[in-house]
């Protein structure tokens, strides 16, 4: 607390069960619940708060997976059918053969394992999040991909459009800086691959630990000079 | 009840020589298990709480699972070196029953219906206990489930009242917990006034019962007080 710096300046933080409005004159987000006619906050987060909208961007928590996310996955087991992935959730993803691979596969003649084996990590998209935990992925958008080599870090979920940044400017800082390749799954697993990957892990991490921070663009750039 | 002669009440002063409304020397921390989701460590005077809270992640054996919503598993544990005698490990059948009174505090401020099929583990060890063990466990499980960002109505606080010598006091520290008339651990919702625990052991009249709640739901306050600036601490250094 001593050595604060002066563009080191806090965001409002809410608790649970917080009062942070009226439903008469805002509208609810994500991370608020209403009773009655108030508003109150679910967890502790970042208060976001603008004219006719307010919500709380939790500062942790676990992935919740939604459709559409682009996610980063390990394969943690091959069967016949397909895929299933760890995915940093409560819940595993399920990757489809016919969701994986483009051609025909005859499961007479080829072992699935040929196209995604154990151990390997993917850049996937969810398709379907079906109530009780039942989460269909897909390869069948352009972005997805196999990711090959480099290293997997865990950052809080919560926390990923700050390391992304507005259209990219944080994680492209980063990736010119060090040269390195990023890729950043929306379920709080980023993968790192090239030259200087410890000096970009060490700027994720502090991303992670001070998201709640104005000007933290700024002290990235500081870091990575 | 154990009989003593001891007075536990001298010239309007406790064994420690607080008075009769005062609570003991509160400390809170979170962030204190790295390994965990969150984590919290709470102590009243010389009772001290550990928590860590783990979830929601998948729940197994699979018969226990919910379709419709996550569950909450609560464990609480006395550390061998805890109390004077060496307590002997596992669970006793007064642990359990903490357990579960605990759970039931907690339960009713957790949004897990978006958590189907998962489970969210709290795991409480009691490390040094002098009393109140349980509404300090309730303090410390209800700050480590807010660190580890389970969405949640409201927080939970929870404090001890009791009667001595004829006199209502709160926070009972051991010796007065053992020899007092009666002990009423509660936990409340600070900012929705319900209450979620509610026990009491000896015996009372209904109005010293309706004051010992007045007096618990007021000292509270403080401790919700702490609670906030706890959470808020962590992210403002």
């Amino acid at each position: 607390m001593e050595n604060k710096k002066n563009n080191e300046k806090v965001r409002e933080i809410s608790i649970p069960g917080e009062l942070i409005g009226s439903s008469k004159t805002f509208k609810t987000g994500y991370g608020t619940y209403i009773e009655g006619d108030k508003i109150f906050s679910k967890f502790v987060g970042v208060l976001q708060k603008s004219e006719e909208y307010v919500s709380v961007i939790p500062l942790s928590g676990v992935y919740v997976p939604q459709p559409n996310d682009k996610i980063i996955g390990v394969v943690e087991e091959a069967e016949k059918f397909g895929w299933i992935l760890n995915i940093n959730s409560a819940w595993q993803g399920f990757l489809s053969l016919s969701e994986g691979v483009d051609e025909y596969v005859d499961l007479k003649r080829i072992n699935p394992t040929r196209y995604f084996d154990v151990g390997d990590i993917v850049y996937t998209e969810v398709k379907e999040s079906r109530r009780g935990g039942d989460i269909q992925l897909t390869m069948k958008t352009p972005i997805a991909r196999k990711l090959k080599g480099g290293v997997i870090i865990k950052i809080t979920p919560s926390k990923v459009p700050r390391l992304i940044g507005k259209q990219g400017s944080m994680v492209n800082l980063i990736k010119e800086k060090t040269g390195t390749i990023i890729r950043v799954g929306q379920n709080g697993l980023v993968w790192v691959s090239g030259e200087n990957v410890d000096k970009a892990i060490k700027a994720i991490k502090m991303i992670d630990e001070k998201s709640h921070i104005y000007g933290l663009t700024d002290e990235i750039a500081k870091l990575l000079s | 009840m154990m009989k003593t002669d001891e007075k536990m009440i001298v010239k309007g002063k406790r064994l420690d020589g607080r008075k009769p409304d005062d609570l003991r020397k509160i400390e809170m921390e979170v962030g204190v298990i790295p390994n965990a989701d969150g984590s919290s460590k709470v102590s009243f005077g010389k009772t001290t709480a550990i928590v860590a809270v783990y979830g929601p992640r998948s729940l197994f054996p699979r018969h226990l699972q919910e379709s419709e919503s996550g569950i909450i598993q609560f464990k609480y544990d006395m550390a061998t070196f805890s109390v004077d005698d060496r307590k002997r490990p596992g669970p006793s059948r007064r642990e359990t029953e903490i357990s579960k009174v605990a759970r039931l505090a907690i339960e009713p401020v957790l949004f897990l219906k978006n958590y189907p099929k998962t489970t969210v583990d709290v795991f409480v060890e009691i490390l040094q206990a002098d009393g109140s063990t349980r509404v300090t466990a309730i303090n410390a499980a209800s700050l480590a489930l807010a660190d580890a960002g389970v969405p949640m109505r409201d927080l939970v606080v929870g404090l001890s009242g009791g009667k001595v010598d004829d006199t209502l006091i709160l926070d009972l520290c051991g010796k007065e917990d053992n020899y007092s008339d009666a002990d009423v651990p509660m936990a409340f919702l600070p900012n929705k006034n319900e209450i979620t625990l509610l026990q009491m052991d000896g015996r009372l009249t209904p109005e010293e019962t309706k004051q010992i709640i007045r007096n618990i739901l007021h000292a509270g306050k403080e401790i919700y007080k702490k609670q906030v600036e706890t959470l808020k601490r962590k992210y403002s250094e």
